[in-house]
């Protein structure tokens, strides 16, 4: 029952109601649109039950132990490759899927998952400079802002304790790469970041209710953050660092020890259609790589600065990877070192 | 032992039963894993690859230079701990300071009305601790209600920043553990049989000798308790100082969490969670000890 359920889903995705039954989805805290959650379980007569995770560690640990019971992952590119080495993700071909063609190009061999065999494409994002513009009025288009901050905003300054995000800006600010083995890079970054966090306020989540209600003047912070803090308060902007900025994607898998793959597989296939996919950036206010998803998207998306990063700056974003233990105890190193 | 005797040990010893089963499978088998993963290498992305290694222990300590390999005493290590065993006492004389004289004003009210008090003394319990904190960080951030209070009164022209230091980290701390010191003082005050101070004050005694000489020593149970009571949390507080601390100094607590979290070095993270239980272990000995004295001389 499951082939034909699968096949005439795919031919017809909205009459299609063949594939009754459940689905669980792992995904990130406050991600997940209930309107697309509400449509896909309309669309397919499919229960869906969506559990929480906070970090791509914690969904790793989880899902490696086994019994989670869950059908989808949203990892982000640097841990897909690890779910995939270790054997926890199912083979699903999305590239073979019906709405693949969608997929913009640019997201399609992409290093993590080449052709995208495993993978659809869920939101992807930057990590760069949130700053009020009452506060200071200057150049925002550097990771300075945070590493060596202007006399008026020194000790006003949040860093999101995101080890990773925040030990790479630094690495780039320096003309350093992610996970570099060049120990001056690395020592040089270090010095940066020790120089820099006695004119630090704090290093905290919760950046978008701050920065919206002005308690906050500037922080690092995540794209789709800052402009939700800007839809609350106009005078918030975004700075794309130009010595270099992370980028990041989160995308949907199936995990290998799946119950109900064949709703899953409908799942990555739902979400690669435009206007499905327009319901998850309508969300989080996050980027989500299928073509054609912009026509259905709430105006105020459609030219914002904050996921429409300007020519220039659009090539100082960098994909890091997942660094090997050697330097991921180096990172370890340097945080200790920043918050001793 | 007579049969009879016999009988009613079994019979005590299957009635444990069950109980002892639970703690025996609920904390000595997580902890045996704790001591287990300490003695083992880090994975490569999370969890431990099962090679022996004394790695983790070393590190606990000491560190290799990153940049040039030479090995020294890790500071940062020290400095983290330091800052914990440092608030945790602070802590503690706090609650000591604020929780005597609350303790003394319940035990010195009527008989009736003293279970009110206690029953006060009760009632943050009933929130989630993080909620609580969550609430303190509203009194003390700079648009809040301390700050306001102070600026509408005239007293200061712009807020203090109190949020996001370690004097936040020590209100908070101290405001959560406070019943913890309150109730066993209380407990110890009750007991204290007030002609002593009456007899004391008839022989010239002034004020502060009756606290010192007569009431202190009496309730000196109470207040080792108490301080264990505190003290040993404290020591492992996480969300406190996360949240009021800004994140930006780590406690231990914090420390352990990188470990297991981004830094993905499990066996550390193993080897610090034991040093923290060998730390509440001596305080534990140490109060042992200072109640046996507590009681000798009582």
């Amino acid at each position: 029952m499951r082939i034909p359920a699968l096949a005439a889903a795919t031919a017809l995705a909205a009459a299609a109601a063949h594939a009754e039954g459940a689905l669980n989805i792992y995904n990130w805290g406050n991600y997940t649109n209930p309107e697309l959650i509400k449509k896909f379980e309309q669309t397919y007569d499919v229960k869906v039950t969506i559990t929480e995770y906070d970090s791509n560690t914690t969904a790793l640990t989880k899902v490696e132990a086994g019994g989670h019971g869950f059908d989808i992952v949203v990892p982000s590119h640097s841990f897909v490759p690890i779910f995939i080495e270790k054997g926890l993700l199912l083979e699903t071909r999305p590239d073979q899927m019906e709405n693949f063609k969608n997929v913009d190009p640019v997201w399609v061999d992409v290093p993590w998952d080449p052709g995208r065999r495993y993978t659809v494409p869920w939101q992807w994002g930057s990590t760069g400079m949130a700053v009020n513009v009452d506060a200071y009025d200057g150049d925002i288009n550097t990771s300075a802002i945070f590493l060596d901050p202007p006399p008026e905003l020194a000790g006003k300054i949040n860093v999101v304790p995101e080890m990773q995000d925040v030990i790479n800006l630094a690495l780039y600010y320096v003309g350093g790469e992610a996970c570099t083995e060049d120990k001056a890079k690395l020592k040089a970054a270090r010095d940066a970041l020790v120089a820099a966090k006695p004119k630090w306020l704090s290093m905290d989540y919760g950046t978008t209710d701050k920065l919206a209600s002005g308690e906050w003047v500037a922080s690092v912070n995540w794209n789709g953050s800052t402009f939700r803090a800007r839809l609350a308060n106009p005078k918030v902007r975004y700075g794309y660092p130009r010595e270099g900025y992370p980028l990041w994607m989160d995308s949907v898998a199936v995990l290998a020890d799946a119950k109900n793959v064949e709703n899953a597989k409908l799942f990555q296939n739902f979400i690669m259609d435009p206007e499905n996919a327009a319901l998850i950036s309508a969300f989080a206010r996050y980027s989500n790589g299928i073509k054609g998803s912009d026509a259905f998207m709430p105006p105020e998306m459609k030219d914002a600065p904050e996921i429409n990063p300007p020519a220039e700056l659009a090539a100082a974003g960098r994909f890091g990877p997942s660094c090997p233990k050697e330097i991921q105890a180096i990172y370890t190193a340097i945080w200790t070192e920043l918050q001793k | 032992m007579t049969a009879e005797e016999r009988r009613r040990a079994r019979q005590g010893w299957l009635l444990s039963a069950p109980a002892l089963a639970l703690l025996l499978a609920g904390a000595s088998g997580p902890l045996l894993i704790v001591v287990v993963y300490a003695f083992l290498e880090p994975g490569e992305y999370s969890g431990v690859e099962w090679k022996f290694s004394l790695e983790a222990w070393f590190r606990v300590l000491f560190e290799r230079d990153i940049f040039d390999g030479t090995v020294r005493l890790a500071d940062a290590h020290l400095s983290i701990f330091w800052r914990s065993v440092k608030l945790s006492l602070l802590t503690t004389l706090l609650t000591f300071v604020f929780g005597l004289p609350t303790a003394w004003f319940i035990a010195t009210r009527p008989a009736r009305t003293r279970m009110l008090w206690l029953f006060l003394i009760t009632v943050p319990f009933w929130t989630n601790l993080l909620i609580r904190t969550f609430a303190i960080m509203e009194v003390l951030r700079n648009e809040g209600i301390l700050n306001g209070a102070l600026m509408r009164l005239g007293l200061i022209s712009s807020p203090i920043q109190i949020l996001y230091t370690d004097v936040a980290v020590l209100i908070g701390m101290t405001y959560v553990y406070l019943p913890l010191m309150a109730l066993p003082l209380y407990a110890a005050i009750e007991r204290f049989d007030m002609r002593m101070a009456e007899a004391a004050y008839d022989l010239y005694a002034s004020r502060w000798q009756v606290l010192r000489k007569v009431v202190l020593p009496i309730v000196r149970p109470g207040v080792v308790a108490g301080s264990i009571l505190v003290f040993v949390p404290s020591l492992g507080a996480y969300v406190t100082p996360r949240v009021l601390g800004g994140g930006k100094n780590m406690m231990i607590g914090n420390f352990i969490e990188l470990q297991f979290g981004a830094g993905r070095n499990w066996p550390l993270g193993a080897a610090l969670s034991l040093i923290l239980l060998a730390m509440v272990a001596c305080a534990l000995t140490i109060y042992v000890r200072a109640a046996a004295r507590a009681g000798a001389d009582g």
